[in-house]
């Protein structure tokens, strides 16, 4: 979208509030609601992708190392992946700290 | 043109129906709207009528279906009554924020308890703010004139709403009168095909319905506050390119002997005829009475209502129904909030009359204007009187 939303008026809507550009929910931070992060402690991670099936908002993905990270733009901080870590090689810190 | 026959109201309407040559119809039946689907559906066996036919198993998926179908862009048509729509009241609201131009003829009765079967308004009121352009009839031709003319405005690409065509109940419906019906081909000169600004469809995804956070509901409220208020100058070139191509033209506001009238009738539907009938027979013994009829609800005529009820010094407005606890009839407390602040303000009498079916004939509008007359209190905005209720 070329403006963000504080910027949009009643003019700029669509007709019938449509959406013309397909996907573009990937645009909407997430991120911004969470006050827990998942850290990942690599020794223990055993690549199972549990975190990566379970996360309800599909935040994780492999990297080149087949370890899978957290996208903190969409992680809401729920803790299901530090739940679910057959390894507990997850854990859920504040934010601010590390 | 056109050939006159004597026909039952729901027949008439499913015979425009058929004319417009819709794509789907999906409905559910109620009574009194039964003749109306069931004469759809016959249509579609026969093969006289090519669309869908959808028989739903209620009314909220009657609505759901035509908000599907419209959105894929097929000119869509429904129909219900009372407890009908109370149930397809939730998507109802729905359809003119899509801006869908789903076209629904409510078979106007008394919404439960107790239950009723018979006419009066309070099913339509009780969506009085769902957004739809709101139309009210007064006899058959009208009914087949309007469901015409919905498509066609409600179509139109600076219009885009869904209308709903009010009949009243048994009253319209079940009653044969005679109708001058309009052939295919005129038909056709006043109604093209449904061209959709936007449709579902795979080639060119969108989304429809999405979710609007706090901060951009207020601007979609706004977008669609101004966007019915703003059908208006093509709802009346409907009614006139209708007039120009049938001799029959239609306005907002009807005025029957308002000129020099010093009271005036204020009537929405069915009552139209028979107080102008009254007027007549009031005219006839000197009595200076007019009748306005309310033909447009929604987007509502305010200027037009303005200009037509300073005529006189007295309004007397006939509800179908009422606003329990509240100010009265819903179209009294209306027109009174449309005077506020006026110059020239008539005094605004409310009588509730008609509930459920219950005769209101000549006699009884003249009733009416003899007690408003007897009367020496202005009215303030919470008084009404429910006619003819037995003490």
């Amino acid at each position: 979208m070329a403006k963000t939303e504080s910027e949009i008026t009643w003019r700029d809507l669509e007709i019938g509030l449509v959406v013309t550009e397909p996907g573009n929910a990937k645009c909407y931070k997430t991120g911004d609601w969470k006050s827990l992060k998942p850290i990942l402690d690599r020794e223990r991670c055993v690549h199972c992708g549990l975190c990566y099936i379970f996360c309800p908002d599909m935040a994780y993905s492999p990297d080149q190392d087949g370890f899978f990270i957290a996208d903190l733009y969409y992680c809401k901080g729920c803790g299901i992946c530090a739940q679910e870590c057959p390894t507990k090689a997850i854990t859920m810190v504040p934010e601010e700290e590390e | 043109m056109g050939k006159r026959v004597g026909i039952e109201g729901s027949i008439a309407a499913s015979e425009a129906v058929r004319l417009a040559n819709v794509d789907v119809v999906a409905a559910y039946p109620i009574t009194p709207q039964t003749h109306i689907v069931e004469h759809l559906s016959e249509f579609v066996n026969d093969g006289e009528l090519d669309a869908e036919f959808i028989p739903v198993e209620s009314e909220h998926s009657a609505m759901s279906v035509c908000v599907g179908s419209s959105a894929a862009g097929a000119r869509t048509f429904t129909c219900t009554s009372s407890q009908g729509l109370a149930l397809m009241n939730e998507i109802v609201y729905i359809a003119p924020v899509l801006r869908l131009p789903i076209m629904m003829i409510l078979a106007n009765r008394s919404l439960s308890g107790p239950l009723s079967i018979w006419n009066d308004h309070s099913d339509v009121m009780s969506i009085r703010d769902c957004g739809w352009i709101q139309v009210f009839v007064e006899n058959g031709q009208e009914t087949f004139d309007h469901v015409l003319w919905a498509f066609r405005v409600g179509e139109d690409h600076k219009v885009l709403h869904p209308v709903i065509v009010n009949m009243d109940g048994f009253l319209l419906t079940h009653t044969i009168e005679p109708v001058e019906l309009l052939d295919q081909e005129t038909v056709n000169r006043f109604l093209p095909p449904y061209e959709p600004v936007f449709r579902l469809h795979p080639d060119k995804p969108l989304t429809m319905g999405c979710f609007a956070m706090p901060g951009l509901f207020t601007e979609a409220k706004k977008a669609q506050d101004e966007a019915l208020k703003t059908t208006m100058p093509m709802i009346l070139k409907g009614w006139k390119e209708f007039g120009d191509l049938t001799g029959r033209y239609y306005r907002p506001i009807e005025e029957y002997e308002t000129e020099d009238a010093e009271v005036l009738l204020i009537t929405m539907g069915s009552f139209g005829e028979t107080a102008s009938a009254a007027v007549d027979m009031m005219r006839a013994k000197g009595k200076a009475v007019g009748v306005i009829k309310i033909r447009l609800w929604r987007p509502f005529p305010f200027e037009a209502f303005r200009k037509a009820a300073k005529k006189a010094k007295t309004l007397i407005v006939i509800d179908r129904a009422t606003s329990y606890g509240g100010p009265g009839g819903p179209v009294a407390s209306e027109l009174r909030a449309a005077l506020y602040g006026e110059k020239q303000q008539p005094a605004v009498v409310n009588f509730i009359a008609g509930l459920a079916g219950r005769d209101v004939g000549t006699r009884d509008f003249e009733e009416m204007v003899d007690q408003t007359l007897k009367r020496k209190k202005r009215a303030r905005q919470e008084d009404y009187q429910i006619y003819g209720v037995r003490e």
